[in-house]
């Protein structure tokens, strides 16, 4: 067997192998990544950041744990964006896992801010059906989730007090990890108008573009490489206050998960290479035979 | 009338629902919130429908595989379990027994799933990624450029980037778009040949 056949025919163990250790390097000899904001999270930044006090947004937290390594990050960020500018939180689940998934993050952020639900946030909770879901609360908020998730009525919370449905809040930012997001889109924006924007997987990135450029969407955030963006944006934003703010000094996820994406598309693009070359190889020493 | 009924209903409630969006007054809100309300009873039961169906197809493949008896058994152990759990609007709390087995079970399970798919990937594109033919250079060459999005490049890195934005603005764009009209025409024919009544396979049968 001559070189370029192994080359064309490597073990998939090995490959399992060197990509293993590939994201090992980082956790061993930390390093960052230059980060390089795209317009559409900037966008997204940009609409949370010239929000005022006492402004509403609407968060959808409808990703499952498979997904939160590129979706944590980006609605940690976007939480702490609103918090840290006192906005008002209005958040909802429509996957059955993503409830779990908000309540890690709005326990973090809300102690970090010293936000309490029913005065500075609601959390509506999972109901089942998301489309039918958001079509009843672009009339009203009452009528799927009467109460919060915790079972206090939304009548006896002062954050709800004259909030009826997306017409009180500024926009909607939906954190996506399957087809909700298109209901989003459909109903939210083509049935009631609101301004919607998604943080969504890597891999869906592509297919909301068109949704983008027809302004139906205000901003996509795409992967862990969006949520770096949004990331950096906001310590830019804390390095800019003149008081301190509360997370300041906390990790940012997603800026330091992009050495560990670096590393392994830097040997899947090896892999290819490699591939690719040994291909020619085998090509070219065919047609000499021939 | 057995077959009549579900039709004459599909066809008022389809006609009806169609005719409210395009007049916008308080008795078409009104006959909208009342229809979602509705929409949603039907959808409980569905959820109850789902539960019995979970719990009668795992109990009769217990009952017949003995192969498959564990699985069953942990698949009806652990939906019993978080319900049980997971009633009480306090479960929701950080400490209770239904978070906690969220957190340290369900979470860790799907996460690390999902994690072994970076390996087949990483896998399945060293495998598929050859220029074979022209058009397997296209996709070759796009997927590169995309994935280097990722990487820093120097000075590279933002011309690649403009070209990363004009590869999902223009050409990703134009098939997207192609493939989203295609779906919600065909979406439009499936909804009125359904509404009219041509489209039967919805109650079973033929």
């Amino acid at each position: 067997m001559a070189f370029y056949d192994n080359m064309i025919d490597i073990d998939r163990r090995w490959i399992y192998l060197v990509l293993a250790l590939a994201v090992m390097i980082p956790a061993i000899i930390p390093f960052t990544v230059p980060v390089a904001v795209t317009p559409e999270v900037n966008d997204i930044f940009q609409f949370v950041d010239t929000l005022e006090a006492g402004d509403y947004m609407f968060l959808g937290i409808d990703y499952d744990p498979s997904s939160m390594a590129e979706l944590h990050p980006m609605c940690r960020a976007i939480m702490a964006h609103c918090f840290s500018k006192d906005i008002n939180l209005i958040m909802c689940s429509l996957s059955q896992n993503g409830q779990g998934m908000a309540e890690q993050i709005i326990d973090e952020i809300s102690a970090r801010y010293n936000k309490k639900s029913g005065e500075d946030y609601c959390f509506l909770g999972y109901k089942p059906y998301f489309a039918l879901v958001i079509l009843t609360m672009g009339l009203n908020f009452r009528v799927t989730y009467p109460n919060d998730v915790y079972g206090v009525s939304l009548d006896e919370m002062p954050v709800m007090d004259g909030i009826r449905n997306y017409n009180d809040c500024a926009g909607v930012i939906g954190f996506e990890s399957g087809n909700i997001a298109d209901a989003w889109i459909a109903y939210a924006n083509g049935r009631y108008d609101t301004p919607v924007a998604l943080g969504v997987t890597g891999v869906m990135a592509a297919n909301y573009y068109p949704y983008l450029q027809t302004g139906q969407l205000f901003g996509l955030m795409p992967g862990m490489k969006g949520a770096a963006e949004y990331e950096t944006l906001f310590k830019q934003r804390l390095e800019r206050l003149p008081e301190k703010d509360p997370s300041e000094d906390e990790r940012m996820v997603a800026r330091e998960s992009m050495a560990y994406q670096t590393t392994s598309h830097i040997v899947i693009l090896f892999f290819i290479i490699i591939s690719n070359i040994g291909f020619f190889l085998s090509r070219k020493h065919e047609k000499k035979i021939i | 009338m057995k077959r009549t009924l579900p039709l004459v209903i599909v066809f008022c409630s389809g006609i009806l629902l169609i005719i409210q969006h395009f007049i916008p007054s308080e008795e078409s809100e009104f006959l909208y919130t009342y229809a979602l309300d509705w929409i949603i009873t039907v959808g409980v039961y569905a959820i109850m429908l789902g539960i019995w169906s979970l719990i009668r197809v795992t109990v009769n493949k217990a009952r017949r595989d003995p192969g498959e008896r564990f699985y069953a058994i942990t698949t009806l152990a652990g939906f019993s379990f978080m319900v049980l759990t997971g009633w009480r609007a306090e479960s929701l709390h950080a400490g209770s027994i239904f978070m906690t087995a969220f957190n340290y079970i369900l979470i860790p399970i799907q996460a690390t799933i999902f994690s072994l798919l970076a390996f087949y990937v990483a896998s399945a594109s060293y495998r598929a990624f050859r220029a074979r033919s022209a058009l397997a250079t296209v996709l070759l060459l796009t997927a590169f450029i995309v994935m280097l999005r990722l990487i820093p490049l120097g000075p590279i890195s933002k011309a690649n980037n403009w070209l990363v934005g004009w590869i999902l603005m223009v050409p990703n764009l134009a098939a997207s778009r192609a493939i989203i009209l295609g779906v919600g025409l065909g979406m439009i024919a499936t909804s009125m040949k359904i509404i009219l009544g041509i489209e039967r396979k919805y109650l079973g049968g033929d």
